[in-house]
């Protein structure tokens, strides 16, 4: 039996692995469309987006903070990357990325420095800045979508395309790119120093200052990283349904946070992996399609997601005994004579 | 009886030094000379012109009260804080001013605090090697050379712990070595450790002196900063005393007695009587019978009076406070009984314990004894609310305010306000809005856990006058106490715990303070 | 911390907190009314007031899980799911000629909707230790899917004449709704200041184990804490049914924001154990003026959303900069005190 421990999977991510693979197995039993190459290959295209934004927002989580801004400044920055690359007279997709990650990135800074420079949680910074954003994007935009993109961007790219009995099957460009921020994502956490500073910053961030990280630092990385993610995140999915649209994003922040949560990271800090983000969002996916192959109501999705991350919340923060109030003593109580 | 002559009627001048010549080599150069190092916050003068050496490879205590200076004169060794002018500091005979942090850890100074900062989610290996991850250029880790690094320090310590467990998994002992551990992988010649032995056991203390032996033989110098003597008696060749800021001196550990060092630190001397009130005949307020608690305490009967003093005193790791948890409704004990007034007490909350009519001094007085920011009168009222309502279940002001100001008098609290924060007062005044927050809840049963820690010398007479005012009024008071003096002299018998488990019972006036010391310590 | 000096006078002592913010009222009046000439007119004095309470519910809703240092990011939906429910029990019984029966039911199904919600939410917190960000957040997941899931995503409209008196009427010249706004403010003063579970919010705020020690049964007070912000929640949607004759799942939404803002401008700690009703009812009074301000001068309603993030933040911003000057005096006087305890 191989040590799960050694592949990085711990006990949260096998627990999903089973209620994906319990899914899976009786989603194609009862429906004739599910474990269809087409079907299999939309779900992976529209989870694409969500799993950019679950890594850049884990990253945050680790670090001990919360941002709850980083959709609707996924829009902010579909604009103005749209309006950077048509000014500059079309451009290509090497330009698409560098301008929609440098502005992510600023948009996470702004929220770095406010928080870190001022000592304001990041909780109600971000709320405020979630309003800032979204307001100030509608209304200088009036709601108006952006239609006429470049032909670079919006031209279908295929990865993988084959016909089959139910349909086209057709694996498209966010996969790739999700594929990339997610290695890049991992690379930055599991192999870099930073990425152990992230980590110790989010276990202890008074340890941490005494051993010597630069906090302040690590506070631009988390949020920028947050915000290069976002702003990927939106390229891809304006490529993906051709237009920007500036409220398409606005509430998304909420699903993606309960989904990573999901995976196991806390709001704490020190906790949460890759796998485990990305399962989160897989998870919530294949509910959601599985859901709407059988014809159940797309209202009772947000419903049945939002009682499964209570229940997940309350069975592991402490145990169905600490639910049900049984005897322990308070884990504070030091024996110390 | 009267007291044993000897020890008891030693006066030590006043002020400052008297310091005996140690006995090492006079001239083996010190690994770190002070002088002359000051320190003032806020017009305050919290060091005043001290003296501190180092030996090389030594074990040094530094001992001192609360509020003697001692995290000061860390905090300027290692680059925290900067002294006054005028100060000379010296390493290898070679002038360290203008130290931080980052330089101080180059010299090899290497702090491991109370709290031990450590990080719960990762790993023994990358806690202990952690400082490879740190630098401002971001570089690939490595947690193989981590991990060698890591197995590498265990070894020289000879201690194994597993590399792969989470920090957050270990218990405290096991987490102290990994600080330990930590401290030790950049080339540590000088470590300081702040309160080592506290939350140990009378093993795993031994295990940590045992590495802290091992150090000194590898030569790196060891200060152990205590108000806890025993251990250090033990294990250190010299104690250097500060008291009020001040350097009092350097003395040699061999025939050092933890009554001439309590008199050293505080500047008092131990000249008091014993406590001989005849207690026969009164009544049994508590009785406990066969208490048992699986991993903390085994078997434990006693019997306490109305108005009796009962001491109990023991190295860490003894169970005392565990014990005191169990009869305050915090936790459960798996056997035996515990009769209050003669009637069987079954309480399953410390809501229960406390209207049954025991009360607990928490010895942790800054983080469950009183909430600090909140107002000295909110503090005080925190358990009597039920007292204080009027007909519509609401707190009547005037009831409170009345318990309040009744209380502040009565105990004689110096503060400011009602309504200031409690953390604005001195530690012997917070001990006293304790205090007054058990007292105002009419208890039978009287726990003490450590209650003079933190709290001035000066303070502490005040509180046990107190404390013995009460008794002589009937109540009757368990004083759970590390420092032997204290419990000699305040309480009527003494219970003597080791391992969980009563070992014996001493009264004051017939076993002298000094065979006390030798039993807990031997 | 107050200091305020008892004079015996006739003139009532004024915390120095509430004359600020009564100031600052004052000033954000004048350049209201420097701004427009319509503003300082009955209307304007009238739609402040109906306008007032929706936030205010949202508001005190907030207020007790932020003193004992938690969250509550469900408010506006709690506050749809209960109207529902009172909708639902009127449907039930006759719709909008339902009679006086069967709108106290309503109200009551309101009510312990919303109560049951918090509670669900406060056992959990208080119980397991999670954070009250996430309890409160899958909350609001929860319930926003669920409400969306009963209405199908459209309103449910149609309430009997009396509810619709409630939500728009006029009681000796006060409009109801402030009346009921005015009531539970009342209410949540004399809980805040003279109940066991105010002392124990506060307490627990600060310190949730040594609150535990002084024999305060924290886990009761947690819960009930959130129950009771569940129950406002509760009004809120029933005020907001009755003022404008339909609910919606997602009605509200901006007030978390607000609701935040107003709390943390009527001097809550955000770090928790320190809170009062009347700075936060000023603090009220102040950003409704605000927008009704901007409604009159014709500020987008987008517009009107940056400008209340940025003015969290500005908010924010103040207090760090207040604090930090006050800080550094406290510091050396509190550095002379307790210098050397080991920490």
């Amino acid at each position: 039996m191989p040590d799960f421990r050694k592949l990085g999977i711990g006990s949260i991510e096998a627990l999903l692995i089973l209620v994906i693979a319990i899914m899976v197995i009786g989603l194609s039993l009862s429906t004739s469309t599910f474990l269809t190459a087409p079907n299999l290959f939309d779900l992976l295209n529209q989870s694409s987006v969500n799993i950019i934004f679950a890594v850049g927002l884990l990253v945050v989580l680790i670090a001990g903070g919360i941002d709850i801004s980083f959709a609707v400044g996924a829009s902010v920055v579909q604009y103005l990357t749209a309006l950077t690359v048509m000014r500059l007279g079309g451009g290509n997709w090497a330009l698409g990325f560098i301008v929609s990650a440098f502005f992510g990135f600023l948009l996470g800074s702004i929220n770095a420095t406010i928080i870190y420079r001022f000592r304001i949680v990041s909780i109600v910074v971000t709320i405020a800045t979630f309003n800032v954003f979204f307001g100030g994007l509608m209304f200088l935009t009036g709601g108006v979508s952006i239609y006429d993109l470049p032909d670079w961007w919006t031209d279908r790219v295929s990865l993988i395309h084959f016909s089959t009995v139910s349909g086209n099957a057709n694996l498209a460009l966010p996969v790739a790119v999700m594929v990339v921020m997610v290695i890049a994502t991992w690379f930055l956490l599991r192999r870099t120093t930073t990425g152990r500073q992230l980590y110790a910053m989010g276990d202890n961030p008074e340890a941490a200052r005494r051993v010597g990280v630069n906090i302040g630092a690590m506070h631009y990385i988390a949020f920028g990283w947050l915000g290069m993610m976002a702003g990927i995140a939106g390229l891809m999915q304006a490529h993906y349904v051709q237009e920007v649209v500036p409220n398409a994003f606005y509430g998304r922040e909420l699903d993606v946070l309960a989904a990573v949560v999901l995976g196991g990271a806390r709001l704490g800090g020190g906790r949460g992996t890759i796998l485990g983000a990305i399962l989160g969002i897989l998870l919530t996916a294949i509910t959601a399609n599985g859901l709407n192959l059988l014809g159940i109501s797309p209202y009772a999705f947000k419903m049945i997601i939002g009682a499964i991350i209570l229940i997940a919340i309350t069975l592991s923060s402490g145990g169905f005994a600490k639910l049900v109030g049984a005897r322990f003593t308070s884990q504070s109580v030091k024996a110390s004579s | 009886m009267s007291h044993p002559a000897s020890t008891n009627t030693l006066r030590s001048e006043h002020g400052v030094a008297n310091p005996a010549s140690t006995a090492l080599d006079a001239d083996r150069a010190p690994l770190l000379k002070l002088e002359n190092i000051s320190k003032i916050f806020g017009g305050v003068k919290a060091l005043r012109a001290v003296t501190f050496d180092v030996m090389p490879g030594e074990v040094l205590c530094l001992a001192g009260e609360n509020g003697c200076g001692k995290s000061t004169i860390i905090k300027i060794i290692s680059g925290v804080y900067q002294p006054e002018p005028g100060a000379v500091m010296l390493m290898d005979g070679e002038s360290i001013e203008g130290l931080d942090p980052a330089r101080a850890r180059d010299l090899g100074i290497q702090v491991i605090w109370q709290d031990l900062a450590l990080f719960p989610e990762m790993t023994v290996a990358e806690n202990i090697a952690f400082e490879q991850n740190l630098g401002s250029r971001p570089r690939l880790v490595s947690y193989g050379k981590m991990k060698e690094a890591a197995r590498r320090i265990l070894e020289r310590l000879g201690v194994s712990v597993d590399l792969n467990r989470s920090v957050r998994s270990l218990s405290i002992a096991q987490r102290q070595v990994v600080a330990i551990a930590r401290a030790l992988v950049r080339d540590a010649r000088l470590v300081f450790m702040d309160e080592p032995t506290a939350s140990l056991s009378h093993a795993e203390t031994q295990a940590l002196l045992k590495i802290v032996r091992r150090l000194s033989a590898d030569g790196i110098a060891v200060v152990f900063v205590s108000h806890r003597l025993a251990e250090v008696l033990d294990v250190c060749t010299r104690v250097t005393v500060f008291r009020d800021g001040q350097y009092v001196g350097t003395f040699p550990t061999e025939g050092m007695t933890q009554t001439r060092l309590t008199e050293l630190m505080t500047g008092r001397t131990f000249d008091y009587e014993v406590r001989t009130t005849d207690l026969s005949k009164a009544p049994v307020v508590l009785e406990v019978q066969g208490l048992s608690r699986a991993r903390q305490y085994h078997d434990v009967s006693f019997k306490v009076r109305r108005g009796e003093i009962l001491g109990v005193t023991g190295r860490l790791g003894a169970g005392r406070t565990e014990v005191a948890l169990s009869l305050f409704g915090m936790t459960r004990p798996n056997a035996g009984s515990i009769l209050l007034d003669g009637k069987a007490l079954s309480v399953r909350t410390n809501r229960d314990a406390i209207r049954a009519g025991i009360a607990y001094v928490s010895e942790d007085r800054l983080q469950l004894g009183l909430v600090q920011p909140q107002s000295i009168g909110d503090n005080t009222v925190a358990a009597v609310l039920d007292d204080l309502l009027d007909s519509t279940h609401l707190i009547a002001a005037k009831k409170r305010n009345a318990l309040i100001q009744d209380w502040i008098q009565q105990l004689a609290v110096k503060i400011g306000k009602p309504d200031d924060a409690v953390s604005t007062l001195s530690g012997g005044n917070q001990q006293r809005i304790v205090l007054a927050k058990w007292l105002a809840t009419n208890p039978k049963l009287l726990i003490l856990d450590s209650p003079t820690v933190g709290v001035d010398v000066g303070a502490r007479a005040g509180i046990f006058a107190i404390i013995h005012k009460l008794a002589s009024e009937g109540m009757a008071i368990l004083l759970i106490s590390d420092e032997i003096p204290e419990v000699y002299f305040n309480s009527d018998r003494i219970l003597h715990m080791r391992d969980g488990r009563i070992v014996k019972e001493y009264v004051p006036g017939t076993t002298t303070m000094e065979q006390i010391e030798r039993d807990v310590h031997a | 911390m107050n200091t305020s000096t008892s004079h015996r006078s006739f003139a009532p002592h004024v915390p120095a907190d509430v004359a600020g913010l009564l100031g600052f009222l004052a000033l954000v009046i004048a350049v209201l009314s420097f701004a427009s000439d319509r503003f300082f007119s009955e209307s304007t004095f009238v739609s402040v007031a109906f306008q007032l309470p929706e936030l205010g519910f949202f508001t005190l809703a907030m207020l007790m899980p932020l003193i004992s240092g938690g969250f509550n990011l469900s408010v506006t939906f709690t506050a749809n799911i209960s109207g529902l429910a009172m909708a639902w029990v009127l449907r039930t019984y006759g719709g909008a000629d339902a009679g006086a029966i069967a709108i106290i039911l309503g109200i009551a199904a309101a009510l312990a909707t919303g109560a049951a919600a918090g509670w669900v939410m406060g056992a959990v917190i208080a119980r397991t230790g999670a954070s009250p960000i996430l309890v409160s957040l899958s909350m609001m997941i929860f319930l926003r899917g669920l409400g969306e899931f009963l209405t199908r995503g459209g309103d449910i409209s149609g309430f009997p004449p009396f509810v619709r008196e409630m939500g728009n009427g006029v009681f000796l010249g006060v409009p109801i709704p402030l009346l009921i706004f005015l009531g539970c403010a009342l209410l949540w003063h004399v809980v805040m200041t003279r109940s066991r579970l105010g002392f124990a919010t506060r307490m627990i705020g600060s310190n949730l184990e040594a609150t535990r020690y002084s024999g305060i049964q924290t886990t009761r007070a947690v819960t009930r804490i959130y129950m009771l912000s569940g129950l406002m929640c509760g009004v809120a949607g029933v005020v907001m049914a009755a003022q404008f004759n339909s609910v919606r799942v997602g009605h509200g939404e901006a007030f978390l924001l607000i609701s935040v803002l107003a709390c943390f401008l009527g001097r809550v700690d955000p770090f928790g154990g320190f809170g009062r009703v009347v700075p936060v009812v000023i603090a009220l009074v102040i950003l409704q003026v605000i927008a009704s301000g901007l409604n009159l001068l014709g500020a987008n309603q987008h517009l009107a959303t940056a400008l209340w993030g940025v003015f969290l933040l500005a908010v924010m911003l103040f207090r760090w900069a207040w604090a930090n000057g006050m800080s550094k005096t406290l510091v050396r006087k509190r550095a002379a005190a307790t210098e050397g305890v080991t920490q």
